[in-house]
């Protein structure tokens, strides 16, 4: 039988050529395949949305880079005094929009009786977010083009009454962010800096602005991350946080290790120092985290 | 009834000649391989190493990592293997000079890994034109790429090395 292109008479001249896995399989079945390296979603932040844990970044939740990609995460943050805990859902469109859910709860243990709120008083809020990719690509393109992304947060605390008596001016507050954010893979690093327009008091648990800070104010975040394989990767991250309610409210720090287990499953483990909360001073300890993505 | 009626019918129909040779037939033009090289002729255009898209590195740690040239065949030809093995993006492959690519990948690695090679194959536009690759494909590929550099022990650092000097060719590469 005459294949196309391939005349009968030197057939049996080139079959010696074709390798057997050519030989044998003319044709492979085409599958739709659209999904992300490994790693390139991000970790869920306490926000819900995609980035490294403390700081949003440019990148999208889910593993899809054309169709609907959908991640969902758990957070428990044990700090000396307080315990954080957040959970959310986030989809993304396209590699080009996310939208994301999340809600935070902040247990004040014992601190919360001190504070005369009684004792394990929960803060609690609702973060929607929304983010669009504007250009760039965080693994291909131009090596010195992060990929850049526009976001918003809008954050309703449950707490109204107590975050007034605070001295919060708000108990609703949106953020405005722009992040860049790029695999610089000479050097098998991964670079973020984010500039947000924000007047969360403590991300918003403790209200937004006050009488004297009503304002918003330019804060940035910023992350360093080396990967030493495709599933495992070493980082650290900064977030300045304005100082509303005179509470001596301080940047946040961690110092993190993501791994994934699985294509779909990233587990991170951090160390994290979120300073002063409500007066109690130090508070660092433990970041855990489990995310699922598709 | 109208069966019956059929079966003289059936049994009058001429078989087709089974030594037509439709390519004939339909203006196909045959196209050979080399003699030599085992390669499907391509169009002329011209060569030169600045068609493999990258600036070789300097000095030759990044050919040490890899094993020298024997190693970057080995990489070369798993790579090639995974790639139509691989059900995400085998049709991409199906229809291409695997000879033709396994020695002309070779010759880009080579080249941008400063182990002795002058590239001669397409520029990356050229090479990928029609294939309407997309960056999903690209993902399954560098995965691949990830695997059979892995398998030949090149470290992670140095497989990203290399890899920063593919990604800023993904313009040309991806069409959709």
């Amino acid at each position: 039988m005459n294949g196309p292109g391939v005349s009968a008479s030197d057939e049996a001249a080139t079959e010696a050529f074709l390798p057997p896995d050519q030989a044998a399989e003319p044709f492979a079945p085409s599958i739709d395949y659209s999904g992300k390296l490994l790693l390139t979603n991000g970790v869920t932040t306490i926000e819900g949305t995609s980035g490294g844990g403390i700081a949003s970044w440019a990148t999208l939740a889910g593993m899809e880079e054309r169709g609907l990609g959908i991640s969902a995460h758990a957070t428990l943050v044990l700090l000396p005094d307080f315990t954080w805990q957040s959970h959310g859902v986030a989809a993304s469109f396209g590699n080009r929009i996310e939208l994301s859910y999340a809600r935070q709860n902040f247990d004040t243990n014992d601190a919360g009786a001190a504070l005369g709120l009684g004792e394990g008083y929960t803060f609690s809020q609702d973060v929607f977010g929304a983010k669009f990719r504007l250009l760039g690509d965080l693994v291909y393109g131009e090596p010195l083009l992060p990929q850049i992304s526009l976001g918003v947060q809008h954050k309703r605390s449950r707490n109204d009454a107590v975050v007034a008596a605070l001295g919060a001016a708000e108990a609703e507050g949106t953020d405005v962010y722009v992040s860049a954010t790029k695999l610089l893979l000479s050097r098998s690093i991964l670079a973020n800096g984010t500039l947000r327009l924000t007047k969360a008091n403590q991300n918003g648990l403790l209200g937004f602005g006050s009488a004297a800070h009503p304002d918003y104010g330019l804060q940035f975040e910023g992350s360093l991350a080396y990967q030493f394989s495709r599933r495992f990767a070493l980082g650290a991250e900064y977030r300045s946080k304005p100082d509303n309610l005179g509470l001596g409210e301080d940047g946040w720090m961690d110092l993190f290790a993501a791994y994934a287990p699985t294509d779909f499953l990233t587990l991170t483990a951090a160390y994290a120092d979120l300073g002063s909360i409500a007066t109690f001073e130090e508070q660092r300890g433990a970041f855990l985290q489990a995310q699922i993505a598709f | 009834m109208l069966l019956l009626a059929a079966i003289p019918l059936l049994v009058l129909q001429q078989a087709p000649d089974p030594d037509v040779d439709w390519d004939a037939e339909f203006g196909v033009e045959a196209e050979i391989r080399d003699s030599i090289t085992g390669e499907l002729p391509v169009e002329p255009y011209d060569r030169s190493n600045a068609n493999a898209g990258a600036a070789p590195f300097a000095g030759d740690s990044m050919a040490a990592h890899f094993n020298g040239q024997p190693g970057i065949r080995r990489v070369v030809d798993r790579l090639v293997d995974l790639n139509l093995a691989d059900p995400r993006i085998a049709a991409i492959f199906a229809g291409h000079d695997t000879v033709r690519l396994r020695r002309t990948l070779f010759e880009q690695f080579c080249y941008i890994l400063n182990a002795g090679c002058d590239y001669t194959g397409r520029d990356m536009r050229a090479s990928h034109d029609g294939l309407g690759s997309r960056k999903g494909d690209m993902n399954a590929l560098v995965e691949n790429l990830q695997a059979a550099m892995g398998e030949e022990g090149v470290p992670f650092a140095a497989q990203n090395r290399f890899l920063s000097k593919l990604a800023p060719m993904s313009g040309d590469v991806i069409e959709r």
